[in-house]
């Protein structure tokens, strides 16, 4: 595997991921234009839908906020030369930070001081999945503070069926109220052990919004926690509207007999991810983006 | 819904006229200032040492921005509000000895801010969160950078600005905050949001 071709296409990645939402994301925003009732929340999604149009004009950040980065890499394990792919992964990280710019965001916890690079001990954070193949497929997800801080897990009874959930959910939203960015994207996931149910639950963001669940009784669940979310009239930035949440997505695991963890991760209105495979020749097929925008 | 253009050093008696909803334009000077600024401000104002920039009657503005240096002059290309509730905790204090005017942010502030907006005379005002494009292109110019020690999203960027805004009154000077009523409603549409999904609580 050509390192330059790595480096080259997670920096491709994270600055495109910096600069333009995912059609999908768009589309939804501009549905819940459309549909929102409230003035001070229409006024709300006008400047987004504006905002998001003047960076890419100029290709800034649309966001001041270029968030945590997270790259999920799903590695073909015919792959040759796998443990290059986290040094061309830093790299580069760092050269997006200078280049695109990204705003430094990496900061040790110890002493306070910021790297400068986005880089640092587990920064970015990389998410690694072996499969079958000889195909790299690289996603990036860029996910500012304020929607991190309001992430939550809880260990519910076993015994309750959904109706917990149902309720972990709403309490979840309306406690984080204006702080996420609304209208913003829920991962919700249930299941395995805690630090598992929180990674899939950040993981369903991935998942492109017009793309429905594939098992029947999550996708009603999904819809479900929509409309009950979107009754509770927080609005886009909590002031007030109808449009709370543009998706719900929701995934599960197996889990223990006593247990029944669910974790809600939140991604703010400016849903940032982009994806791109990698072929055994060097050639990139970009996903989520047209080439002329590479 | 009114809509008022306001220029700095914005006077007392402009917001105290303000009420919640209203949308306001301001033109002029704005300061950021986000989580370790807050706190250096605080230890500044029980120590008696005077802050480097006078902010009587300019607005606060939680952010922090994303910045390009180039031959040595700094350029903004993004700058959206960052969460307020987290200054939750200093604001009161800033506003009393700075006699700041404006605070700008999103995400909302509680009682002890409300109350300070009210007793000193002074508004919260929401900017979209994640419009930090939009933010930056109504900067002019970058006026002076403080606490740089403190990294680029911390320092205090001396921002001036032309009709920066819409900016939504959340917090008016007359103990109106349009969070916590939101606050209220919701929890008072709890019981139907309940209803609908099959629970009983």
């Amino acid at each position: 595997m050509e390192l330059t071709v790595l480096e080259d296409t997670v920096f491709n990645l994270i600055r495109h991921a910096a600069i333009h939402l995912p059609p999908d994301v768009k589309e939804a925003l501009k549905k819940a234009y459309l549909n929102e009732e409230s003035e001070i929340g229409k006024i709300q999604l006008k400047v987004i839908l504006e905002n998001v149009e003047l960076a890419e004009a100029h290709k800034i950040p649309l966001c001041q906020d270029t968030g945590i980065i997270t790259i999920y890499v799903r590695a073909g394990a015919e792959l040759k030369g796998l443990d290059k792919v986290e040094e061309a992964i830093i790299n580069a990280v760092k050269r997006a930070t200078r280049e695109v710019p990204l705003r430094p965001n990496a900061i040790n916890p110890i002493n306070n001081q910021n790297s400068g690079d986005n880089t640092g001990r587990f920064s970015p954070q990389i998410d690694w999945e072996i499969v079958s193949g000889d195909i790299l497929e690289l996603s990036v997800l860029l996910k500012g503070g304020g929607s991190e801080n309001v992430s939550s897990l809880s260990m519910l009874l076993p015994g309750v069926d959904f109706k917990d959930l149902k309720t972990f959910v709403i309490e979840t939203v309306i406690r984080a109220g204006a702080k996420p960015c609304p209208p913003t994207v829920l991962g919700v996931a249930f299941g395995g052990g805690a630090d598992l149910a929180v990674k899939l639950a950040k993981k369903a963001l991935l998942r492109p919004l017009n793309k429905p669940n594939s098992n029947p009784k999550l996708a009603k669940l999904e819809e479900e926690l929509l409309e009950a979310i979107n009754m509770t009239g927080i609005g886009p930035m909590g002031l007030g509207g109808k449009i709370t949440a543009l998706k719900v997505h929701v995934d599960y695991a197996y889990r223990h007999p006593a247990s029944f963890p669910v974790a809600v991760a939140f991604s703010c209105w400016a849903l940032r991810r982009a994806s791109a495979r990698i072929f055994p020749d060097g050639s990139v097929e970009y996903l989520t983006l047209n080439s002329e925008e590479a | 819904m009114a809509v008022y253009y306001l220029k700095t050093p914005i006077p007392e008696k402009e917001i105290r006229q303000l009420r919640v909803n209203d949308v306001i334009y301001i033109t002029g000077l704005i300061v950021t200032a986000r989580d370790q600024a807050h706190r250096r401000a605080l230890e500044y104002i029980k120590s008696g040492k005077p802050l480097p920039i006078n902010l009587e009657g300019l607005a606060l503005y939680h952010c922090g921005p994303l910045v390009r240096r180039e031959d040595n002059e700094w350029f903004v290309l993004a700058a959206g509000p960052t969460t307020s509730t987290r200054m939750e905790y200093f604001e009161a204090e800033l506003i009393k000895n700075f006699k700041v005017r404006v605070v700008v942010g999103k995400g909302g502030m509680g009682e002890k801010t409300t109350e300070a907006m009210k007793k000193y005379g002074a508004v919260y005002g929401v900017f979209t969160g994640g419009a930090a494009v939009l933010a930056a292109k109504l900067v002019k110019n970058v006026r002076s950078v403080e606490w740089l020690d403190l990294g680029v999203p911390e320092a205090l960027w001396v921002l001036e600005v032309e009709n920066f805004g819409p900016l939504i009154v959340a917090i008016d000077s007359h103990g109106n905050n349009l969070f916590i009523e939101a606050a209220r409603k919701v929890e008072e549409r709890k019981t139907q949001i309940y209803k609908m999904l099959g629970l009983h609580s």
